[in-house]
């Protein structure tokens, strides 16, 4: 099985820069994930309808805090259309689907949790930041 | 044939293979019990077909469901291939003798639990249901507004729920015992809690998650002397101690088989006699009436007034040969090694800095159960890492949330690791070496 904790997740993980409370927020919202008791707050500031920043605060296990990390990195300074496409891709590769390589591409880091599909406990985990995110912008 | 000659058959049949590959420790011995101990040898793994179907499995979470052994998974097969129709109704020879291998397993979950009569043992389908019965067939029977159901915090929520349920139907009032730091109930705490308004007493045997054995006989004297009832749930006790509910002094007594090596989807719930006859029944339909007319049913006898509905007969079938295979390896032989495997693997996670026991210090406390938590990282990232080393503990709840909230541990989550007689000194070597890469992972 490919090793899901790289050397990129863990550095996300103990060193997350989106992790932070964010002031002037224009959307927020929380999600859990009751099988490992991970719990979060996202945070948006959306302008012109471009994500000019998010954040997020909580805690939780390696995966999903080092996964939410990825994904406000990814979908900062994008589009919300954007974000929203990136977000769907996301979950497409962590349920199983095969993406191309554009679209792992277009992930940027967060295509290594690929293989957290072989792990159906931990799915739950790496989906929180991006599940919360597409309640706020939809899917 | 006669019923006698063929129930022989059938206990001889059920038994054999168990029987046989332990015949020299029927009956343990103190050269045993030094046998047993010594975990670097391993001679009980062979007995089980999925532990030499995954070789390099570390199969540490047998507190959750517990490995079969060939014999328990040949008598499933020999049901179906040998005895295969429905019991109780039928009137053929076929049928007969399926519902005798029903009986005579009944015969030997009763005295593997020191019952004193086979017909007072019920036959479910997990150690949830057992309790389930006793907390909505018995509990209204006894409870009135304003009474409480006294339990313990470190229940599963199989014994917790149900009487949650119990107490707001009959408005009585849920009270727990909480144990001392080592995972104790003294007696300052039985006084505090258990009085005359405690009807029932829940608890309990072992502690899933600290593994610490309750005091359930001093439990019950003084449940007993306010004129109350004592409720065992033996789910975690029955695997690895001898279970006599008479010396317990228990008026109920739930457990499982599949913790028992026994197959999944049979439990089993002991009453007393009297409180068995005088309860309502709690499923009804097929297999559990006297006589129905159209608007009124009457109940059969204890035990079948429990059992509505086509018993899984090849599963009990299979759970009397998990008792006799337990036998066979013996309970003392089991403990033993239980109980050293715990005190190495204990000692051993004692040189790891990062890690935190959760319960008693004590190994002897544990029955082949430890919980505990790597500084800093989730217990479910230990687990995911600890996997790519083959190395399968749980983590999570461990359907123990009140008590995770109660230890005040962080997230609600910690790690297990259960311990059966079939590991050995490799196995938690393994895990130790496997909590090393869990630490390096994190830690560089």
């Amino acid at each position: 099985m490919a090793n899901i904790y790289t050397a990129a997740l863990m550095e996300h993980n103990a060193h997350p820069d989106y992790k932070y409370d964010m002031e002037g927020a224009t959307d927020e919202h929380e999600g859990v994930n009751p099988s490992c008791g991970d719990e979060m707050v996202l945070k948006l500031r959306i302008e012109d309808g471009i994500i000019e920043e998010a954040a997020f605060t909580g805690h939780g296990c390696a995966v999903s805090q080092a996964s939410a990390d990825m994904m406000a990195d990814l979908v900062t300074g994008e589009t919300v259309e954007e974000a929203r496409r990136l977000c769907g891709l996301f979950m497409k590769m962590v349920k199983g689907e095969t993406l191309t390589d554009e679209e792992k591409e277009d992930l940027d880091e967060a295509a290594q949790l690929e293989s957290i599909s072989h792990m159906p406990a931990r799915v739950k985990c790496a989906e929180l930041g991006w599940r919360t995110l597409s309640e706020i912008i939809g899917e | 044939m006669s019923a006698s000659a063929n129930n022989a058959e059938l206990d001889r049949t059920a038994c054999a293979v168990a029987d046989a590959a332990h015949a020299a420790q029927a009956s343990a011995t103190a050269g045993d019990i030094v046998c047993a101990a010594n975990i670097a040898e391993n001679p009980y793994k062979r007995d089980f077909p999925l532990l030499a179907n995954h070789p390099d499995l570390v199969f540490l979470d047998s507190a959750a469901t517990a490995q079969r052994p060939a014999a328990v998974l040949d008598a499933q097969r020999r049901f179906y291939e040998e005895m295969n129709a429905n019991a109780l109704r039928g009137l053929y020879r076929l049928s007969v003798e399926a519902t005798e291998a029903i009986e005579i397993a009944r015969q030997r979950v009763a005295k593997f639990i020191g019952a004193p009569d086979a017909h007072d043992i019920v036959l479910t389908r997990n150690a949830s249901e057992s309790l389930n019965i006793v907390a909505k067939a018995f509990a209204p029977t006894v409870l009135k507004p304003g009474d409480e159901v006294c339990i313990t915090i470190m229940e599963h929520h199989s014994n917790l729920i149900p009487w949650q349920q119990a107490c707001r139907a009959a408005g009585a009032k849920l009270v727990y015992l909480y144990p001392d730091e080592n995972g104790v109930i003294t007696p300052e705490e039985m006084d505090a809690k258990i009085g005359p308004k405690t009807k029932i007493l829940s608890v309990v045997h072992v502690s899933n998650v600290l593994g610490v054995q309750n005091p359930v006989e001093e439990l019950g004297r003084r449940v007993h002397e306010q004129g109350g009832y004592l409720v065992v749930d033996g789910a975690q006790s029955t695997p690895h101690i001898h279970v006599d509910v008479q010396a317990i002094g228990a008026d109920f007594f739930a457990f499982s088989a599949h913790k028992l090596f026994g197959p999944f989807g049979m439990g089993v719930l002991w009453g007393r006699d009297e409180l068995l006859n005088a309860m309502p029944p709690f499923l009804t339909g097929g297999e559990m009436i006297d006589s129905v007319t159209e608007q009124d049913a009457t109940w059969a006898p204890v035990p079948e007034k429990f059992e509505a509905g086509t018993q899984d007969a090849a599963g009990i079938y299979a759970t009397a040969a998990a008792i006799a295979y337990v036998e066979s390896v013996g309970l003392d032989v089991i403990a033993a090694r239980e109980q050293a495997l715990v005190r190495y693997c204990m000692d051993e996670m004692a040189k790891l800095p990062f890690v935190t026991i959760i319960g008693s210090p004590d190994p002897d406390m544990h029955h082949g159960v430890i919980s505990f938590n790597v500084d800093g990282i989730h217990p479910h990232d230990v687990a995911s890492i600890l996997d790519m080393d083959q190395v399968a503990i749980r983590a999570g709840h461990h359907c123990a949330q009140p008590l995770l909230t109660w230890l005040g541990v962080e997230n609600l989550a910690c790690c297990r690791a259960s311990l059966a007689f079939y590991n050995d000194k490799k196995d938690v070597d393994a895990l130790i070496e496997g909590l090393g890469n869990v630490w390096r992972t994190f830690n560089g």
